[in-house]
């Protein structure tokens, strides 16, 4: 509608100026564009090296091998870590599974036309975009409290971060399965192969570099959420490194807040040292993830 | 999206009508079920969400004798003081005002990013302009919030712009949550600009239009649906973001429309209230409910809107 207001406009309109004056204001517009686009990436830096500023006088092994503290100068970040691994842990058990049958089932086996694949499909796409603190308040009242009543235990908060980041995996595996030419199947159905056959000999195997790119990345997002673990309420004073599933834990970005929330400078450089520490550990997600994308990703 | 269904409604009647019913592995059938069962999850959380917010909100209305009207119109917010009061407003307000603070920076930074790699950039200057805007959303949000705390307020709007604002401040949180959403409204206004057919572009060269007289008098217009659906996700993730304004923008609900002082947003109250321990029942966890159903539903509107938005300029070029 509006391309055909725009391709049937007069000859003048579209024009406007006469050319000399155009060659200044093109310039200048790609100057502007390019300014524009600049000044994201700028905060980054000046976002990054403050940071490095801040933090990496703080970094030493005694900091990634201590506890909280309520003096600066003893605390560290092992319950931390350990925390936010077994979140990564926990968060993975469950996405990989139901998130890839999720997709296949879309992909694969789901009948667009039929009203209940219609509300799956739109329903996915609005749960990607509620707001992460909406599943921590859905975490509170039905994962640590109410029907599963887990406590404020890595199994609640990995779960509810589980939730957090199911609508991404789900959209990029089906992405992945997408990307194999339905000639892959349909060879396989002619010679014989059930449906279920070929989605698991043929469409599974040659997708799996595209399906782990998205989990790795949405792990990686779900390791810097931090205000459903609010909710979840993991408690930020854990003096010790989970045992099991039931235990009681703290994680990076929340540590990393509780010592923001602090008065004491001190504390807050302490934050932005963890924060070294995040950004290293997601640095290195994405950097696996890239990497098998484009090593395994097969061009048809 | 088209052919695909084509593809797949090729494949499947036409093998079942020659080979007879694909059952013939036991199993087959079982399998279909749970995959359905798997993708039906995700509504099953959805009826979850809706159900334990709208259930703690009518407790909320009916327990605290709030009016429904007092609660949206309110000016007074003090759940946890001993003689409480509902009034969302301040919450509203604030949310609404750093949202707003937040698409004056973000609308002109999305645009621009998404003009300029759609229309201008080399091959070689996407492929790293874009990883590099993947990075910046990838960023976790507490991070920004300790950037607007510690750096962004005293050092750029205290010590460069010479503002008088307070350490929590309202424009620091929405400048920065506006930072944030860049990647959002740019990359997709950045599809709407790349699916305009490369005829309206070559028809305006042909008529002796410069490079920036289609990028602005032609692609724009003609992507205009999918830049407004860019901009409305935007305004959806500022409505939602939490961290940056909890940290940076303070804790005090207020009905100030000074963004030099401290606001408290709606997202940045369910997280000071559920911070503690709240225990169930109480005042404050009813109140995070309700609050949270609020946020909930504007959230879903504006996702709703945008839907519609990308959906009306994939119809028109896809």
């Amino acid at each position: 509608m509006t391309s055909a207001e725009a391709a049937s406009r007069p000859v003048s309109e579209v024009l406007g100026v006469p050319p000399a004056a155009r060659t200044v204001r093109d310039r200048s517009f790609v100057l502007l564009l390019a300014t524009l686009t600049s000044v994201a990436l700028i905060v980054l830096a000046v976002l990054l090296v403050d940071t490095a500023i801040d933090g990496l006088p703080q970094l030493s092994l005694s900091f990634l091998t201590s506890f909280p503290s309520a003096f600066p100068a003893k605390a560290g970040i092992e319950s931390a870590i350990t925390g936010t691994l077994w979140l990564m842990g926990v968060v993975t058990f469950v996405i990989v599974p139901l998130g890839v049958a999720s997709a296949l089932y879309l992909e694969e086996f789901a009948d667009g036309s039929r009203w209940w694949n219609r509300i799956i499909e739109v329903n996915i796409q609005n749960l990607a975009a509620v707001p992460s603190i909406v599943y921590g308040i859905l975490g509170l009242a039905y994962i640590v409290r109410g029907p599963l009543s887990l406590g404020r235990t890595v199994l609640a908060g990995g779960l509810t971060l589980a939730l957090v980041v199911l609508p991404v995996v789900i959209i990029t595996s089906r992405e992945a399965l997408r990307a194999v030419p339905p000639s892959i199947k349909e060879g396989a159905l002619a010679l014989g192969a059930t449906r279920w056959q070929a989605i698991w000999r043929q469409i599974l195997p040659a997708s799996i570099p595209g399906i782990a790119t998205g989990v790795i990345l949405s792990i990686s997002r779900a390791i810097g959420e931090t205000a459903p673990l609010i909710l979840v309420g993991a408690a930020t004073f854990v003096a010790f490194n989970p045992t099991g599933l039931d235990s009681p834990f703290t994680a990076l970005p929340l540590q990393i807040f509780s010592w923001i929330s602090q008065p004491d400078d001190q504390f807050r450089l302490l934050a932005a040292a963890a924060i070294i520490v995040l950004l290293v550990l997601l640095v290195l997600l994405n950097a696996v993830a890239i990497r098998l994308r484009n090593r395994h990703q097969q061009r048809w | 999206m088209a052919t695909d269904s084509v593809a797949r409604d090729a494949a499947g009647p036409n093998a079942e009508s020659v080979f007879g019913p694909a059952r013939r592995r036991i199993g087959e059938k079982a399998i279909a079920v749970v995959l359905f069962a798997a993708a039906a999850t995700s509504v099953v959380i959805t009826v979850g969400i809706v159900i334990s917010l709208a259930g703690e909100t009518l407790t909320f209305f009916a327990d605290k004798a709030v009016s429904v009207s007092s609660f949206m119109t309110g000016a007074q917010w003090t759940p946890l003081f001993s003689d409480p009061q509902f009034g969302i407003r301040p919450l509203v307000q604030g949310t609404l005002i750093i949202t707003g603070i937040a698409l004056v920076v973000a609308v002109p930074l999305g645009i621009g990013t998404a003009a300029f790699l759609s229309e201008y950039a080399s091959p070689r200057v996407r492929s790293a302009l874009k990883p590099t805007l993947e990075l910046l959303a990838g960023v976790p949000t507490v991070v920004f919030g300790y950037f607007a705390l510690t750096f962004f307020t005293p050092s750029i709007l205290k010590g460069l712009l010479g503002m008088d604002v307070s350490v929590f401040n309202g424009l620091a949180g929405g400048i920065i949550v506006g930072v944030l959403i860049v990647p959002t409204v740019a990359s997709v206004a950045e599809d709407a600009m790349s699916a305009v057919p490369q005829s309206l572009r070559e028809g305006a060269y042909g008529l002796g239009a410069s490079r920036r007289q289609v990028t602005v008098r032609v692609v724009v217009p003609a992507a205009l649906s999918g830049i407004t659906a860019g901009i409305v996700l935007g305004a959806s993730r500022a409505v939602g973001e939490t961290m940056v304004v909890l940290i940076a923008a303070g804790q005090v609900p207020t009905t100030s429309l000074d963004p030099r002082g401290p606001m408290q947003t709606m997202t940045a109250f369910i997280g000071a209230t559920g911070k503690g321990d709240v225990p169930t029942g109480s005042t404050g966890y009813e109140a995070i409910f309700a609050v949270g159903f609020a946020l909930f539903l504007i959230t879903l509107i504006l996702n709703t809107i945008s839907i519609r938005f990308v959906r009306r300029y994939r119809q028109v070029y896809e």
